[in-house]
């Protein structure tokens, strides 16, 4: 794939001036985010700083007031939802959005869509090639629900057990073979065995799956052990960036965290 | 029963092939149980298979997909009319006739146009799979109440302008209120003669119209199953669930519907066609609102998603509409005679039927909202009263 803009090969997004108004808010003012290639970047912030915000802006969600993305090289500013998907980019929601009516693998089968080819006319006459797609993607869709760790696999999704709707949303995600991986606050609701489980399955998804990762966390146990970059938001506004050791010892941070330089 | 037997894997043998194939053989083996038994039902069995692939149509809009649709008997008109069209002296300033049943008197070519019938039952497909897109396309960012709205305007629009369109610019494509008459009949010309009701179905021999239906309706449901299994099926619920969710898994939320528009429609289509060949004549009136109401009684009925509840639907509801109104209509009559009631002698009972429709569907609403044969994803949906709050795409909104 030909790179548009030569300087920065290794980078999986860039995010440049990203501005987002509700009305008179700036939720998201004018920041700018790097993810390399196979790098697991955090974005923290204390409540409603804009971190999800960001999130449905990269997922084309909501469209940004000002700035541009660049997706693995390409401007996807204008793009719509289920083009960035195709092009690379999966990711989770902070309040679980499975399709719930639907069983764990068709889910994950829905989430595999964009590399599934089969026409509707292969479907409907049996095609040979359709129903050996289907196979494997069946197969495919189970070997990732062992990767997440789920076993209910028949069950519909709303009745899975909390953290196994937030297993499903990962494997559903990654059905799809993204670049990159969006997760909004993966450990929620989730207690400490559960979290540490999770925690090393978002490792492996970089080493076995080279994947980059982008994270909004409120643990910063996971935080702290798993990112190699952090970037701080409050206010809409990046505060900090840097490693997780440079993250925790900056001014602003604490500041923020702590509350004394709120006002409201 | 687990989530798979709703999309029908994992279902017993028995189930998946001995309930379907008895079902058909009955279905193969009417003509002669009429016969042999002189019920005389042949001409009701052949309106209500128009309406089981009319609510196997409509089904894949409203049960698959979620868009309620409340105009679906514009693609029903719109098929019939290509018939009307296509099939008949309608069009009389040309003469064009390819492999068709009719004839001039004179026995020359006869006036207007004349295609076969079968060639019409995939042009019509077509043509009304094209205009489920037409129609389909303004309404995409649209849901609930206000896509209803919108395609009840549609419904309106069409047997509107098949009024109206007897002149348009001088031209007279539909003749209006009178409608188109002599629709050609069907026929497979090369049989052989002793098969001479094939060559050209009449209305003395209803048997190849029966026979006819029958194959759309298995081929409907055939290709009906097969799509709620597939790629697009799942497509189809996801978007359904969650559109938003489902863009964000690189699901095209525009295409998706739009297949289950063109798709939907192409069934009403087709049936339509068949409805005008058999028929023989067509008005604007015979496409009226109350056609998309009754079929979509028949999804929610039967159950909204469930392709054997939708054709029970159909069945159940166009049984009471042929076979049990007038029935209950000559006892009331025969009481109100015998007693020397003239108000009971005189009621017109069918006359209620939307009255009627109208309670079976209140009472299934408050027993049985799922409808006969549920789906059982909607059954969930249905039930389900554990609804997230927050904002919908995670953001914490602060009033
Ligand atoms: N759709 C919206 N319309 C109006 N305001 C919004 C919308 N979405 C978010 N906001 C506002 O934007 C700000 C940032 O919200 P956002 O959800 O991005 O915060 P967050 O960092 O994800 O917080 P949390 O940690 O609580 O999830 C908040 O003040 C929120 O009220
Ligand atoms: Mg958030």
């Amino acid at each position: 794939m030909p790179e548009e803009n030569g300087g920065s090969v290794a980078n999986v997004l860039e995010a440049r001036g990203i501005t987002k108004a509700f009305g008179g808010l700036l939720a998201v003012n004018a920041v700018d985010f790097d993810i390399p290639e196979r790098a697991i970047v955090s974005l923290i912030g204390p409540n409603g700083a804009g971190k999800t915000t960001f999130f449905n802006m990269v997922s084309g969600l909501y469209t940004p007031t000002r700035g541009r993305f660049v997706l693995t090289g390409r401007d996807i500013t204008k793009m719509k939802p289920h083009q960035r998907a195709q092009m690379g980019l999966g990711r989770t929601f902070q309040n679980i959005r499975l399709f719930g009516t639907m069983s764990a693998v068709d889910n994950v089968l829905a989430g595999m869509h964009v590399r599934l080819k089969g026409s509707i006319l292969g479907a409907v006459l049996k095609m040979p090639g359709v129903r050996r797609e289907e196979k494997e993607a069946r197969e495919k869709a189970h070997a990732l629900l062992d990767f997440v760790g789920l076993r209910g696999r028949e069950t519909f999704a709303k009745n899975l057990p909390y953290g196994d709707q937030r297993r499903l949303e990962i494997a559903r995600a990654l059905a799809s073979d993204p670049k990159l991986l969006l997760l909004d606050e993966p450990t929620a609701g989730m207690n400490p065995q559960e979290t540490a489980r999770l925690t090393e399955l978002i490792g492996r998804l970089r080493q076995e799956r080279g994947l980059s990762v982008l994270l909004i966390e409120h643990e910063m146990r996971v935080v702290m052990s798993i990112s190699d970059r952090v970037t701080v938001l409050d206010h809409g506004e990046k505060i900090s960036e840097g490693t997780p050791t440079e993250v925790r010892q900056d001014e602003r941070v604490i500041e923020a965290y702590l509350g004394t330089a709120r006002t409201g | 029963m687990s989530a798979a037997n709703a999309t029908g894997r994992g279902a017993s043998p028995l189930k998946r092939f001995g309930l379907p194939a008895l079902l058909i053989a009955l279905a193969l083996l009417f003509p002669f149980l009429d016969d042999g038994l002189g019920l005389g039902l042949m001409f009701p069995v052949i309106v209500i298979a128009v309406y089981v692939m009319l609510a196997l149509g409509l089904n894949i809009v409203i049960g698959f997909a979620g868009l309620l649709d409340l105009g679906f008997v514009a693609f029903y008109a719109l098929g019939a009319y290509v018939v009307g069209w296509f099939a008949s002296g309608h069009f009389n300033q040309v003469s064009i006739s390819f492999l068709s049943t009719a004839r001039s008197i004179s026995g020359g070519s006869p006036a207007g146009i004349h295609i076969s019938f079968w060639i019409l039952l995939i042009v019509a497909g077509a043509f009304t799979a094209l205009c489920g897109i037409i129609i389909g396309a303004p309404t995409l960012r649209l849901r609930g109440d206000y896509l209803a709205i919108v395609t009840l305007g549609f419904g309106e629009i069409i047997p509107r302008f098949f009024q109206n369109g007897d002149n348009l610019g001088g031209f007279n494509l539909t003749n209006g209120t009178i409608g188109i008459k002599s629709i050609d009949s069907p026929g497979i010309s090369i049989l052989p003669d002793s098969l001479s009701t094939w060559q050209r179905f009449g209305t003395l021999d209803l048997n190849p119209w029966y026979y006819t239906i029958l194959l759309l309706v298995l081929i409907t449901v055939y290709v009906n199953i097969r799509l709620r299994d597939s790629r697009l099926g799942r497509a189809w619920v996801s978007v359904r669930e969650d559109e938003t969710a489902a863009a964000a898994m690189g699901i095209n939320p525009v295409t998706t519907k739009l297949w289950a528009y063109a798709l939907g429609a192409m069934f009403g289509g087709v049936a339509g066609a068949f409805y005008g060949a058999f028929i023989k004549s067509i008005f604007p009136t015979s496409f009226s609102f109350n056609i998309s109401i009754l079929v979509l009684c028949m999804v929610i009925l039967g159950g909204m998603g469930n392709i054997y509840g939708v054709i029970l639907g159909a069945i159940a509801l166009q049984g009471i509409n042929f076979y049990l109104l007038p029935q209950i209509n000559d006892w009331v009559h025969a009481i109100g005679e015998s007693l020397g009631s003239p108000l009971l002698a005189g009621a017109d009972i069918p006359k209620y039927n939307f009255f009627i429709f109208g309670i079976i569907l209140v009472l299934m609403m408050l027993l049985r909202p799922e409808g006969i044969i549920p789906n059982r994803q909607r059954q969930e949906e249905l039930h389900d009263d554990s609804d997230a709050g927050g904002d919908a795409l995670g953001g914490t909104v602060r009033a």
